[in-house]
C-alpha cells in the first residue's frame, strides 16, 4: 500500500506543482492517476520511486517512509515504465530487460533465461531478444519497457503515460495486454494519464487530478460516470458535452433487437439489445477487476 | 606597456596587415562552401568526396601547408598569396563540412511545405533552406573566423604572420612582452571579427532571437565540427 | 618539382634514417612529445569532461575554456612560456599540455551532453547508481565524442611539436625550419611531407578507433541525430571543438 500525507512539492524556479496532497493507494490494484498537464500527475508518480523528492509531506509504502530508504535501492524494487520506453540504445533488448535483476546481483545468464521469460510475458517473440531498441517498433519498445519494469518481480509498478507515443491501434492492444497482465500478476499499479478514457478502461480507482494536484475527485469508473463531482470532472470527462449521456436514437431503423445509441449531442456511440424494446441489462465483471485468475471472486471494483 | 606605447603606429599597421590577410579566407572559404556543402548534403557521392577531402587537407599541419603551396602554386616561399590561399583552404575544409550539416539541420516538412506552395528548387534555397541554415552556418563561420585569425601568425615562420611578427621578433629579443603585446591583439582581434559577425547575423535573421532558449541545450556540433580534424563520416 | 624529387630522394637515403638527428629518432622525438603531453592532458581532461557532463555543473566553464583555446594563438602561446621559463622538455610538454586539454575537455562533456537525457532518467529510475550511469550508460554513448575530442588535440599537439622546433626543441619541425634558414628548400620540403605524413597516419588511427567504439546498437546514424539536431545553439561557440591552429 502506497500512501501520500500531505505531500507537497515546490520546484526551484516557483511552481507549486503538487499542494497538500493526501491519497491511500490500494495493493495489489491499479490506481490511474488523470489530469491535464500541470496537474501534477507525473511528479506525484516519480515522489513514489524518489526521482523527484516532496518539499514537505510523508510518503509511505506498507507504512515505512520512503525517505529513509536508499533511493537506488528503492527504485530497483519498484518497476518503471516510461513514456518512450527509455531503453538503453546500446544494450541488446534482453540486456535492457535483465538491467535490474544484473544490478541486484544475480548472474547474467540467469537474468538473462529470466529476461526472455519475461517477454513471454509481455507478448514478444523471443527472436527479437537479441536485437538492439533501435529495430524495434515503437508498440515493441514499450513492450519491452514494460518487461524491465517487471524483470525485478516488484509489488509496486508505476507506469508515466506509457502509451502516448504509439499510434490508437498499438495503445489498444497495449492496453489489453496491461489489463491482462494485472489479472495475471497483481501488482500494485499506478498508472499515469491524460485519457480519461484510459482511465476508466484500465483503473480499479480513478483519481481526477486539478493543477496543484488537487484531487477534484476519487473513486471507480462507474461512481465518477453516475455522479461527477463538480463542473471540472463534469466537463474532464465529457458528461458536460453530452459524451457520456446515451440514449437510443429513435431515427435509425433497429435491426433485429439491436438499437444505435447516440450520446447527447446526436454522435453514434454503438449498438444496444432492446428485446421487446427493453434495455438490455447485465452484471458485466471487467476483466481487470477480478482479484486473481486463482480464485473466481469478482474484485471489489 | 612603454614598449607598447613606443611601438604604437608598427602593432596597428601590423593589426591592419593581419586583419586583411585573415578576412580573404575567411570570406572567401564562407562563399565556397555554400555551393559545396550543399551538394555534400544533397548527393551521397558528392558527400562521400568533399567531406573527406576536407578532412584530409585539415589534418595537414599549417606550417607544412604554408611552405609546401610555392611548390604548387609556383610563388615564392615569401609570397603573401601562399599563406592566403592555405588559410583559404583550412577554412574551406571546415565550411564545407559545416555548410553541410547546415543544410541538413533544415527540417525536411519545412521544406516540403515550401514546394508544396510553389516553389522552384532555386527559390527554395535562397527563401527557405538558406535563412534556416544561417545559425548552423553562423557557427561555424564563427569557429572559421577564430581559427583562421589565430592560426595566421604560424606564417610568421615564412614571412607573411601579420602580428606573428611580434612573436619573432620578441623571441629573438628575449623581450617577452612584445610577444603578450602580440597575443593580446590577436585576441581582441579575433574578438572584433566574431562579434562582427554576431551582429550581423542579428540582422539578418531576427526571428532567431524570439527562440525560446532551453535550459540545457545541446551543442550543436558534436559530429560536424567537432571532429574537427574532420571525420568523414 | 625539383624539390619534391630532392625531397623524396632525402627520405628514402638509408643514411637518413638512424643516424642520429635524422629521420628516425628526430621522428620517435615527435612521438614522444606528443605521447607525454596526450598522457598527461588525458589523466586531467578526461575525468574532469566527465564530472562536468555528468552532473551539468561547470558547463559555462568548457564553454569559455574552449573558446578561448581556439582563439589563442599557440606559436605566441609556446614562445611567451618558454621566455619564462627556458628551454626543456617540461616547459614544452607543459605548453602542449594546456593547448591538448581543451579539445579533450570539449570531447568529454559533449559527449555526455549529447546522450538522450531519457535514457539517463531511465537508467536512474531502474536503479543505478550514479557511478552506473557513469560507466554503464554514459561513458560507452559518449566514446566516439570523447575520441573525437583526443583526435583533435593529438593533432593539435603535433602541430604544435612541429613549430617548437623553432625555438631549438628537436623532431620533425627541425627539417622545416633549418631548411628555410638555411635556405634549402628541399628540406623544409622533407620536413612538410614528414611532419604531413605523421599527421595523417595518427589521425587515420584515431579515425579508426572512432568508428570501432560507436557501441553496438548505435548505428552512426543515431548517434548522431542528437548532433546534428535542428537544435542550432546561440551560444554555438560552446560546442564547436577546436581546430588546429597551429603549425
Amino acid at each position: 500500500m502506497i500512501e501520500f500525507r500531505s505531500v507537497a512539492k515546490r520546484f526551484p524556479d516557483g511552481t507549486i506543482a503538487v499542494d497538500d496532497f493526501s491519497l491511500v493507494i490500494p495493493s495489489r490494484k491499479t490506481t490511474v492517476l488523470v489530469g491535464s498537464s500541470g496537474s501534477g500527475k507525473t511528479t506525484l508518480l516519480r515522489m513514489i520511486n524518489r526521482m523527484v523528492d516532496p518539499s514537505s509531506g510523508v510518503i509511505e509504502i506498507d507504512g515505512e517512509s520512503i525517505l529513509d530508504r536508499n533511493p537506488v535501492a528503492l527504485r530497483r524494487s519498484i518497476g518503471y515504465v516510461m513514456q518512450n520506453s527509455g531503453l538503453l540504445p546500446h544494450f541488446k533488448v534482453v540486456d535492457n530487460v535483465a538491467t535490474v535483476p544484473v544490478l541486484n546481483g544475480v548472474p547474467r545468464k540467469v537474468a538473462r533465461a529470466q529476461a526472455l521469460e519475461l517477454l513471454d510475458t509481455v507478448g514478444l517473440s523471443r527472436d527479437l531478444a537479441n536485437r538492439y531498441p533501435a529495430e524495434l517498433s515503437g508498440g515493441q519498445q514499450q513492450r519491452v519497457g514494460v518487461a524491465r519494469g517487471l524483470a525485478a518481480n516488484p509489488n509496486i509498478l508505476l507506469m508515466d503515460e506509457p502509451f502516448g507515443a504509439v499510434d490508437p491501434i498499438v495503445r489498444a492492444e497495449l492496453q489489453q495486454e496491461t489489463i491482462r497482465l494485472q489479472r495475471d500478476l497483481d501488482k500494485t499499479v499506478v498508472f499515469v494519464t491524460h485519457d480519461i478514457d484510459e482511465a476508466f478502461l484500465l483503473g480499479d480507482q480513478v483519481v481526477i487530478l486539478e493543477k496543484g494536484a488537487k484531487i477534484a475527485q476519487l473513486g471507480t469508473p462507474g461512481e465518477i460516470l453516475a455522479n461527477p463531482a463538480n463542473e471540472f470532472v463534469a466537463s474532464f470527462i465529457g458528461a458536460d458535452r453530452g459524451k457520456r449521456r446515451l440514449i437510443v436514437d429513435a431515427n435509425v431503423a433497429p435491426r433485429g433487437d439491436d438499437r444505435v445509441l447516440v450520446d447527447a449531442g446526436g454522435y453514434p456511440v454503438g449498438l444496444i439489445a432492446a428485446p421487446d424494446g427493453r434495455l438490455a441489462t447485465g452484471s458485466p465483471s471487467p476483466k481487470s477487476r477480478s482479484i486473481s485468475n486463482k480464485t473466481d471472486q469478482a474484485g471489489d471494483a | 606597456m612603454v614598449w607598447l606605447w613606443n611601438n604604437l603606429g608598427l602593432v596597428l599597421s601590423l593589426t591592419l596587415e593581419h586583419a586583411r590577410l585573415s578576412a580573404v579566407p575567411i570570406v572567401v572559404g564562407f562563399a565556397a562552401s555554400i555551393p559545396l556543402g550543399w551538394l555534400a548534403n544533397r548527393y551521397r557521392i558528392a558527400r562521400g568526396i568533399l567531406l573527406p577531402t576536407g578532412s584530409i587537407l585539415f589534418t595537414i599541419p599549417s606550417i607544412a601547408l604554408f611552405v609546401s603551396l610555392p611548390l604548387v602554386l609556383g610563388t615564392k616561399i615569401l609570397d603573401p598569396t601562399n599563406v592566403v590561399v592555405a588559410l583559404t583552404i583550412y577554412a574551406v575544409a571546415i565550411m564545407v563540412r559545416g555548410a553541410a550539416d547546415a543544410f541538413g539541420s533544415v527540417s525536411a516538412d519545412v521544406q516540403l511545405s515550401a514546394t508544396a506552395i510553389g516553389n522552384s528548387p532555386w527559390t527554395r534555397f535562397w527563401s527557405v533552406q538558406f535563412p534556416l541554415a544561417g545559425p548552423v552556418l553562423l557557427a561555424n563561420l564563427r569557429v572559421v573566423s577564430v581559427s583562421t585569425v589565430s592560426l595566421l601568425s604560424v606564417a610568421a615562420l615564412v614571412g607573411n604572420g601579420g602580428l606573428g611578427y611580434l612573436f619573432i621578433n620578441g623571441y629573438q629579443r628575449d623581450f617577452p612582452e612584445e610577444v603578450l603585446v602580440g597575443i593580446i591583439a590577436i585576441l581582441l582581434l579575433a574578438l572584433l571579427f566574431d562579434l562582427v559577425l554576431v551582429v550581423v547575423g542579428r540582422l539578418l535573421m531576427p526571428w532567431e532571437r524570439l527562440r525560446r532558449r532551453p535550459s540545457r541545450l545541446k551543442p550543436v556540433h558534436d559530429s560536424a565540427v567537432h571532429d574537427s580534424a574532420g571525420a568523414a563520416l | 618539382m625539383n624539390f619534391l624529387l630532392e625531397a623524396f630522394a632525402y627520405i628514402v637515403d638509408p643514411a637518413h634514417f638512424f643516424a642520429p638527428n635524422t629521420i628516425g629518432p628526430r621522428l620517435v622525438e615527435h612521438l614522444a612529445y606528443t605521447g607525454l603531453a596526450m598522457l598527461i592532458a588525458l589523466m586531467i581532461a578526461v575525468p574532469l569532461g566527465l564530472a562536468i557532463g555528468h552532473t551539468g555543473r561547470g558547463r559555462n566553464v568548457v564553454i569559455a575554456v574552449t573558446s578561448a583555446a581556439r582563439a589563442l594563438p599557440t606559436f605566441g602561446f609556446v614562445l611567451f612560456v618558454i621566455l619564462f621559463t627556458g628551454l626543456g622538455l617540461w616547459p614544452l610538454t607543459l605548453v602542449l599540455v594546456v593547448l591538448a586539454i581543451p579539445p579533450v575537455l570539449a570531447g568529454a562533456y559533449s559527449g555526455l551532453e549529447a546522450i538522450d537525457r531519457e535514457t539517463i532518467d531511465a537508467a536512474r529510475a531502474s536503479g543505478m547508481s550514479e557511478w552506473q550511469i557513469l560507466t554503464r550508460v554514459e561513458i560507452p554513448l559518449a566514446l566516439p565524442l570523447i575520441v573525437g575530442g583526443i583526435r583533435s588535440a593529438t593533432l593539435q599537439v603535433i602541430a604544435t611539436a612541429t613549430i617548437a622546433a623553432y625555438i631549438g626543441l628537436g623532431a620533425l619541425g627541425r627539417y622545416l625550419i633549418e631548411g628555410l634558414a638555411l635556405h634549402k628548400y628541399e628540406l623544409t620540403i622533407v620536413g612538410a611531407i614528414l611532419v604531413t605524413a605523421l599527421a595523417l597516419v595518427v589521425d587515420g588511427v584515431l579515425a579508426i578507433i572512432q568508428k570501432l567504439v560507436v557501441p553496438r546498437g548505435v548505428s552512426r546514424g543515431t548517434a548522431r541525430l542528437t548532433s546534428t539536431t535542428i537544435r542550432r545553439s546561440s551560444r554555438s561557440s560552446e560546442a564547436t571543438p577546436t581546430p588546429i591552429t597551429e603549425g
